[in-house]
């Protein structure tokens, strides 16, 4: 049996196992059609309408709606896949980070300018490291 | 015969694209990261690969969660640029060399190693992004390219070991193509970053440099790096390190390093980028 328990002990990080990628697929596959321009404008026309083509659950709907990229995470959503979504919203790669943090799209962006967020205390929660 | 003349590592940030093709690169942020590759765009314009081996990652382009190929290698003659979400970007259309890719995706298959072959491609930042750094504005690129993707989307990628160990099939299937060429293999991504969850923004300079300077001196300790030691210390993008060991192991044993660069940051991103040149003896 495959065990990922390791990955769980890494903080504030998910790791997009198979298992994962199941459970995401419908939500991933939306994301996937934002790559098309037209449908980029028919999402943004009526976001509810343009979800309720896809198969998804409606916790995954509501966390889109939200743009709570913490959330679609949990529910399957992989990074490469949701950022068809803050680049159809024309917002960067580094807001849309910012917004998975507890910190300001400020500070965060403070933050990569002092060289970024250093690994220690961020290694394992089990060893606090 | 066809010779690998050289190896190049450079992280391939879509924002670093972004702000090429706005022509933001002489801006405060921008300008110190562009700078370290003024260098290396004299080298390449001296050397005139006639074909890029280009080792990369697919970033929800051209695989969808429909398919996911560990290792695909491009055999098409021309590679269309992607729009990712924001229209594609506006740079030359790639072309391939389906006759060297044709000849590397049969020997790497007899040697084992598993490729999935991609006569139709659309490629993306990961790909162009490299380009742009190296060439800079141009109405075609200067070379042709054999895209080599590999999966670092899905968990889990390829083995460091897995990888190095293609990087040298690769080697080999280049040394047997008949045709006299001047071949350089890139590998592209890295180095550390993570764009998710509340540890995005992690960042890991000594890991960074460690990892720069061993591709060249001690590589082998690189191929040894697990997954969970990548996602500890690199965070869960910087795995894309795994790429960088192709490159390596296409080259010759003992390489000259002729240039390093490392800056941080690009948006979420660590940037490193070395040339090694790989002697013709055939020691390998």
């Amino acid at each position: 049996m495959v065990d990922n328990a390791e990955f769980d002990d890494i903080p504030g990080t998910t790791v997009f196992t198979a298992q994962r990628s199941h459970q995401g697929f419908h939500l991933n596959q939306f994301c996937m059609s934002l790559k098309n321009a037209s449908n980029r404008e028919r999402f943004k026309r009526d976001e509810r309408t343009y979800l309720d083509e896809w198969p998804m659950t409606e916790a995954q709907k509501q966390a889109v709606l939200a743009r709570d990229y913490n959330a679609m995470i949990a529910l399957g959503g992989n990074i490469y896949f949701l950022a068809k979504i803050f680049a159809t919203d024309g917002q960067s790669f580094q807001i849309a980070a910012a917004s998975m943090t507890d910190m300001s799209v400020e500070d965060y962006a403070a933050m990569m300018l002092h060289g970024g967020r250093s690994p220690d205390g961020v290694r394992s929660k089990r060893d606090g490291n | 015969m066809a010779r690998i003349t050289a190896g190049v590592t450079t992280s391939h940030v879509p924002a670093i694209g972004a702000a090429f093709d706005r022509g933001d690169d002489q801006s405060d942020y921008w300008a110190p990261l562009f700078a370290g590759y003024e260098w290396s765009k004299k080298w390449i314009a001296a050397e005139r690969p006639d074909v890029i081996v280009l080792v990369y990652n697919d970033h929800a382009t051209a695989f969808s969660l429909e398919c996911i190929p560990t290792f695909a290698i491009g055999c098409a003659d021309e590679f269309p640029v992607a729009d990712e979400g924001f229209g594609p970007r506006p740079v030359p259309s790639v072309m391939g060399h389906s006759e060297l890719a044709c000849h590397i995706a049969q020997s790497l298959i007899l040697d084992e190693f598993d490729m999935t072959i991609m006569n139709q491609m659309e490629v993306d930042h990961g790909l162009t992004v490299p380009l742009s750094l190296m060439f800079g504005r141009v109405d075609a690129w200067p070379a042709r390219v054999v895209p080599i993707a590999v999966n670092v989307v899905q968990y889990p990628p390829p083995t460091g070991e897995r990888c190095f160990k293609l990087g040298q099939a690769i080697r080999r299937a280049v040394q047997s193509f008949d045709e006299d060429l001047n071949v350089q293999v890139w590998g592209t991504g890295g180095m550390s970053h993570q764009l998710q969850g509340p540890r995005a923004g992690l960042i890991n300079q000594p890991f960074d440099q460690a990892f720069l300077e061993k591709m060249n001196t001690d590589p082998s300790s690189l191929r040894a790096i697990t997954h969970l030691e990548y996602v500890r210390e690199a965070g869960s993008e910087g795995i894309e390190l795994v790429m960088w060991l192709i490159m390596r192991g296409a080259l010759h044993a003992n390489c000259q390093e002729l240039h390093r660069f490392y800056h941080v940051p690009a948006s979420n991103t660590a940037v490193g980028h070395l040339i090694l040149e790989s002697p013709q003896d055939d020691g390998s």
